[in-house]
């Protein structure tokens, strides 16, 4: 219905198709570190681009994104752990009803402010969770985390283990493909929703909420549904993570790391769809060869962001389609 | 009954703390409608500083009144730098974002966050920094059977002593009155002809001495430790939540509320001590988004 006046979306297409393409054959190219460190970037790009549902499309900047991805991880924990369940299909489930759970909760809360109110308010509520994983040491571990052993999961409905000799190689090429499928459909599920009536409605709020609800828009709900999608993408992001990084510790629910959400977001450019993917890719190979260089890598970080936000507030996508643009007119 | 009284004072004495970084925070949201997410650092730059200039001029050996006299004297030396510091960062990096959506001032304040984190590593090393001597040489009283460091009480009086001297400057003063006639209306203030940008710097100049006290007074009872900014700044937050943003009023009530529950919760929930915390904050901004003194 929405595509018949609109340009044509074949060439978009081709450039997805492309993109997929380049993404599956890499792990042929680079080798097994590399592979593992493309993993989790994609997996810290579901988590901005939901992230960036309610920043770029719904204008709210959540500061407590950190709960909805610590609860996809620790979900994912308490499964394998207390239920003594390896499929990750269903350890997945678990992560996004948990996150789902959470983030309808805290979102039913946080959407009655708009603003820095409502930053401070998603910031206090993740930090609600972030203390009782820290503290109930006796069910979460306390700062010792949980151990998510990758040698217990099973892929596909129990079709792919992971035991015996090679296993960890074996682990890393088949997670790769397995998360890079779920990063296509989340990066498709979340084009058509702001491309749907629903995230034309979520842009005409951010621009213009008064007018917006003289139109009709439910503001409140519609925010309330945004907060809920936006946090059961993080969560997935934060299930998948989960055995990646083989332990879940409290410091995926601290606050700084939902600054590093808001990080990877702006490093790519909120304004775009792409942003928050490229970005998040960008900034994980960022945060670990800082880490890996220097001792002092917050100031490398830290630097970047501030330089970022002085010089190039558009982020890389933005600069780039500027840039595509300066060129095209000459 | 000791005890109690002994927990009573070591609320006040947080709570004095506290409510130097708090009132520090909200004086800066009040006049410049910033969430700065860096103050926790000022905070820990303030300890650090002092700790060092305290330790490296006076070493741990030699003793005597006069001694202890110029150590309590130097103490607040981190206030100034912070002071300084303040001074410095707020019209090189924050002043040519104010034009901007209110996200990017509150993006450079979380980049700032992480460097200021590493160059406290950076000079000062991992190893914690200390003022102890300035407790150990001032002894203790007595209170029934106990032992309580006079040191805690010269903190909470110089924190009654801040907060009357804040009182007295925002409500007495030219400066002050200039001072809550930006805060209320910016372009009114300019096209009155008040200097805004330079209000702008001394508040966040002012905002940073107080979080830089904060951290001076601190540093005698507890070693100035990677990290303690962080901690401090999430309970300032809630400190102002409760209050309300830019009260200073606010900022006082707030810090003895924290520090109560935070006493009693160690006392009697532990687990659930920080939780509580956070979700008074969150009840008082669902209630009363402006705090309990705040101003619509």
């Amino acid at each position: 219905m929405q595509a018949r006046t609109g340009p044509s979306h074949a060439p978009l297409l081709v450039a997805a198709a492309i993109a997929v393409a380049v993404l599956a054959l890499i792990p042929s190219l680079v080798d097994l570190y590399q592979t593992e460190l493309l993993i989790y970037g994609l997996t810290f790009a579901i988590a901005a681009l939901g992230f960036n549902l309610l920043l770029g499309y719904t204008g709210l900047l959540s500061f407590g994104h950190s709960a909805y991805f610590g609860t996809g991880a620790y979900a994912v924990a308490f499964i394998m752990r207390d239920l003594s369940v390896h499929s990750m299909e269903l350890c997945i489930l678990g992560g996004v009803l948990g996150s789902f759970v959470i983030s309808a909760l805290f979102g039913y809360v946080c959407v009655r402010h708009t603003r820095i109110f409502f930053s401070i308010l998603a910031l206090a509520l993740s930090q609600v969770l972030w203390s009782l994983a820290f503290k109930f040491f006796w069910v979460t571990g306390g700062t010792d985390g949980i151990r998510v052993p990758r040698n217990q999961i099973t892929l596909l409905a129990g079709l792919m283990d992971f035991t015996g000799s090679g296993s960890y190689q074996r682990f890393v090429y088949a997670y790769y493909y397995y998360v890079l499928i779920l990063f296509v459909i989340a990066v498709a599920v979340m084009w058509v929703i702001v491309h749907s009536p629903f995230g034309k409605a979520l842009q005409a709020i951010r621009d213009n909420e008064t007018r917006a609800g003289f139109v009709g828009v439910p503001v409140r709900r519609y925010r309330w549904i945004a907060f809920v999608i936006s946090g059961c993408f993080t969560g997935l992001a934060g299930a998948l993570w989960a055995p990646l990084n083989g332990l879940t510790t409290p410091d995926i629910l601290y606050w700084p790391f939902s600054g590093e959400i808001v990080f990877m977001t702006v490093l790519g450019g909120f304004r775009t769809f792409t942003g928050p993917i490229v970005g998040a890719i960008a900034f994980n190979y960022l945060k670990v060869y800082a880490v890996a260089g220097s001792p002092y890598w917050q100031l490398v970080l830290g630097g970047v962001l501030i330089v970022l936000v002085m010089v190039l507030p558009t982020g890389i996508v933005g600069t780039i389609e500027r840039l595509a643009a300066k060129l095209r007119r000459r | 009954m000791e005890i109690l009284i002994i927990q009573i004072l070591n609320s006040i004495f947080y709570a004095a703390v506290l409510f130097l970084i708090a009132a520090g925070l909200s004086l800066i949201y009040g006049v410049m409608r910033i969430v700065n997410l860096a103050h926790g650092q000022f905070y820990a730059l303030g300890a650090y500083v002092s700790a060092w200039a305290v330790g490296g001029l006076f070493g741990a050996s030699a003793g005597g009144n006069w001694w202890l006299a110029g150590q309590l004297l130097l103490l607040p030396i981190g206030a100034f730098a912070i002071a300084l510091v303040g001074a410095v960062i707020e019209p090189t990096l924050l002043r040519p974002l104010y034009r901007r959506p209110e996200e990017y001032v509150l993006l450079i304040t979380f980049g700032l966050l992480m460097v200021i984190e590493d160059v406290i590593k950076l000079i000062f090393g991992g190893t914690p920094l200390s003022a102890g001597t300035i407790m150990d040489r001032m002894g203790s009283i007595r209170i029934g059977g106990l032992l309580y460091p006079s040191y805690n009480l010269v903190v909470v009086g110089i924190g009654l002593a801040a907060a009357v001297g804040l009182w007295w400057f925002v409500y007495r003063t030219r400066f002050g009155v200039i001072l809550r006639a930006t805060s209320q209306d910016r372009r009114m203030a300019s096209a009155l002809g008040i200097n805004v940008g330079r209000v702008y710097v001394q508040a966040f100049a002012i905002g940073c001495f107080m979080a830089g006290l904060g951290g001076a007074v601190v540093v005698p009872a507890q070693a100035a430790v990677l990290g303690m900014g962080v901690d401090a700044l999430i309970l300032s937050f809630v400190v102002v939540v409760i209050g309300g943003l830019g009260s200073l009023e606010g900022a006082l009530v707030g810090a003895l509320i924290v520090s109560f529950v935070r006493t009693a919760g160690i006392q009697f929930f532990p687990e659930i001590e920080l939780a509580a915390l956070y979700l008074i904050a969150a009840a008082v901004l669902l209630i009363r988004p402006t705090g309990l003194f705040g101003r619509a």
